[in-house]
């Protein structure tokens, strides 16, 4: 087990809200950490950061060895290596699932456009709606948009895959099918970092909890620890709450 | 007997829709002689009673017959179209009146009184419009004073510009790429050789002598095909993290905006030869093309900039997420559907432009509208302003028609929501 991602006590603000509060964190291949917490507590901001969709002001990031800089370019580079789903799916809705799914493994990886499709029907399978390839965006129902933007991430051939509160967006009864395709992924041994309220889930797949309050990680345990005596009182209330 | 003052009811429909009916029927009898017999029956009244007698009488007419749910299928038809209260009433006669009034002599302005036959001025004997006018100067209209012999020339550009186009249609989607790219970076260029001559054994033409209807499409082509580019470019500079780029945009937009079309026109014509070397000359027309290319691209840029604001944050970032840099976001993710959401703004810029080509006759280049100027004050053809303008006003409706049908067709051909 390898390190592949590493913050080191990294802070954050937003003006003069700190939003992130001197996170420590490793991640090895692998490893499937979810995170919960309340909201406003820093989660999303955490996992965004991974991949620089927000900046952090002091301390370091460093993905699969690459330390995470103004550089653009090698921003880039670490993005392509990095795949996210996003809580509102945020698919291309001018384009196809087909073509949402080639449009980045061409034009960034540079594949011919055969080999993008046929990785892109692989994974649409993958996640079960090859049938959908053909339709738009917006003639699908939610959680097949929502495998969709997963299969999406999941053509470039990420190293590890963010989910800032998949399922959180969806109708109930879609909630299911996008988690089997999550724990198939995570399955076929997936580096996952997952932000989501879905206890279930996280029991079934994670090795690691983190709990978020107030921009600080205040607990981090192993998941059967977590759930059966968590240190801290917040954690404690929280899960009181939720479970 | 039955009394008027009261609501017509439906126990007594025949007798109110009766008497109702006649009423109407007298008024539009009255409006009627009054348009095309000359006659006036209400004339014993005093004369502002009398002109509206028929509105009046109609009104009532229509009251009495306002009966809910008759059961009769064309009274509830009336009723509810044109009849469904005392003041829309009003309004349908007063549109229907109108109507019967003006449209006939309109029409025999347009057609029964005009002359169509002949060649000069004396040949219109009728009341109505003088064709003759525009059929004998319609030469000019469209080529304006660009030599006769030479025309075959700009007919052969436009023609070859309206086959390439439509061959675009219907050529297989490989070939289309390399002919989309050949009419605008290289169609162009032998357009407008072929138009100027000089070269080839074609005889020099002058841009002062291009004119009419001919030079209007020139200007509003090259117009719509620049500005369209440079104002992408201004709206993406708006929105830039960069300040010297932004700052130059916001500066440079509204420069263009805060100033009149007719003065960067005079200015592109007078102040900017000022500013060139010695022995530097940049033809006329083409002062002209840079100085409404530039105009309307900041109009542009204001457009699209309010299609790039309507997409939702998330669009950004999911391209950002899958390792696209700033260009490749923006021309694959945010531009194709920043444009699709303006379509009906750039097709209004795009009207405006061609609507706006009129002005360039403040540098002495006349398209239609200048041509018509020109002629009407020809002293063979006084008095022919009215023919002359309805003329160029007619061909640009259809221009602009056509523009705005074409940018309906495509806002229906890109939408995605089939649901």
């Amino acid at each position: 087990m390898s390190k592949i991602i590493e913050l080191k006590n990294v802070n954050k603000w937003f003006d003069k809200f700190q939003a992130l509060k001197d996170v420590n964190l490793e991640v090895n291949t692998q490893e499937k950490i979810v995170i919960c917490g309340p909201s406003g507590s820093g989660k999303s901001t955490l996992i965004r950061c991974i991949n620089r969709l927000e900046e952090h002001q002091e301390g370091q990031i460093i993905v699969d060895g690459k330390e995470i800089s103004e550089n653009t370019k090698d921003i880039e580079k670490i993005r392509a290596e990095v795949g996210m789903v996003f809580q509102q799916f945020n698919l291309f809705p001018h384009l196809s699932i087909l073509d949402n799914c080639t449009l980045a493994p061409i034009w960034v990886k540079k594949l011919p456009k055969k080999q993008a499709e046929e990785i892109a029907m692989k994974n649409l399978e993958r996640v079960q709606i090859a049938d959908q390839a053909k339709k738009f965006p917006g003639q699908l129902s939610g959680g097949q948009q929502q495998r969709s933007a997963l299969a999406r991430a999941l053509c470039m051939e990420p190293k590890i895959m963010l989910f800032d509160e998949p399922t959180s967006a969806l109708d109930p009864e879609m909630i299911k099918e996008v988690l089997d395709s999550m724990v198939d992924l995570a399955k076929a041994g997936m580096t996952m970092i997952v932000v989501t309220h879905e206890m279930g889930f996280a029991k079934e797949v994670a090795d690691n909890m983190i709990f978020m309050d107030e921009g600080r990680i205040v607990e981090k345990a192993k998941t059967k620890d977590f759930f059966d005596n968590p240190k801290s009182n917040r954690t404690k209330l929280f899960l009181s709450q939720i479970l | 007997m039955i009394n008027i003052l009261i609501k017509p009811t439906k126990e007594n429909l025949k007798n109110f829709v009766t008497i109702g009916g006649f009423l109407v029927f007298i008024s539009f009898i009255d409006v009627l002689a009054n348009t095309f017999l000359n006659l006036n029956f209400t004339g014993f009244l005093p004369s502002k009673l009398s002109f509206f007698a028929p509105l009046i009488i109609g009104t009532i007419g229509l009251y009495l017959i306002r009966i809910e749910y008759s059961g009769n299928k064309l009274l509830d038809k009336i009723n509810t179209n044109f009849n469904s209260n005392n003041f829309n009433a009003i309004l349908s006669l007063i549109v229907i009146f109108a109507l019967i009034k003006y449209i006939p002599p309109v029409l025999n302005w347009f057609f029964f009184d005009a002359n169509f036959a002949g060649n000069t001025k004396e040949d219109c004997t009728g009341s109505g419009a003088c064709w003759v006018f525009v059929k004998v100067w319609f030469n000019r209209f469209v080529y304006g004073m660009y030599p006769d012999t030479e025309q075959w020339r700009i007919n052969s550009a436009f023609i070859m510009l309206f086959g390439l186009v439509g061959a675009s249609f219907f050529v297989p989607t490989k070939l289309k790429k390399y002919l989309l790219i050949f009419l605008i970076f290289v169609y162009p260029v032998i357009g407008l050789k072929l138009i100027s001559g000089g070269e080839f054994g074609l005889k020099y033409v002058e841009t002062g002598a291009w004119g009419g209807l001919s030079l209007t499409f020139i200007v509003s082509a090259f117009a719509l095909i620049l500005c369209f580019p440079v104002g992408m470019f201004l709206a993406l500079g708006r929105r830039s993290s960069l300040p010297a780029i932004r700052y130059t945009s916001i500066g440079f937009i509204e420069l263009w905006r805060g100033v009149p079309l007719i003065t960067v026109l005079f200015m592109s014509a007078v102040m900017f030869p000022m500013f060139l070397p010695d022995g530097t000359y940049v033809d006329k027309l083409i002062r002209v093309l840079i100085a409404i290319t530039l105009f309307e691209a900041a109009y542009m840029a204001e457009v699209i900039r309010g299609g790039l604001q309507a997409l939702p944050k998330g669009q950004y970032e999911a391209a950002k997420s899958l390792g696209m840099g700033y260009w490749r976001m923006h021309f694959l993710i945010i531009l194709p559907q920043a444009l699709k959401l303006v379509i009906p703004g750039i097709a209004n810029t795009f009207l405006a432009l061609v609507k706006d080509t009129p002005l360039i006759f403040v540098v002495g280049l006349l398209e239609l509208a200048g041509m018509v100027n020109l002629a009407k004050t020809n002293p063979k053809w006084l008095g022919m302003a009215m023919e002359g303008y309805v003329f160029a006003g007619l061909v640009f409706w259809v221009i602009c028609y056509a523009m705005s049908r074409y940018s309906q067709n495509l806002e229906k051909k890109l939408s995605t929501e089939r649901n």
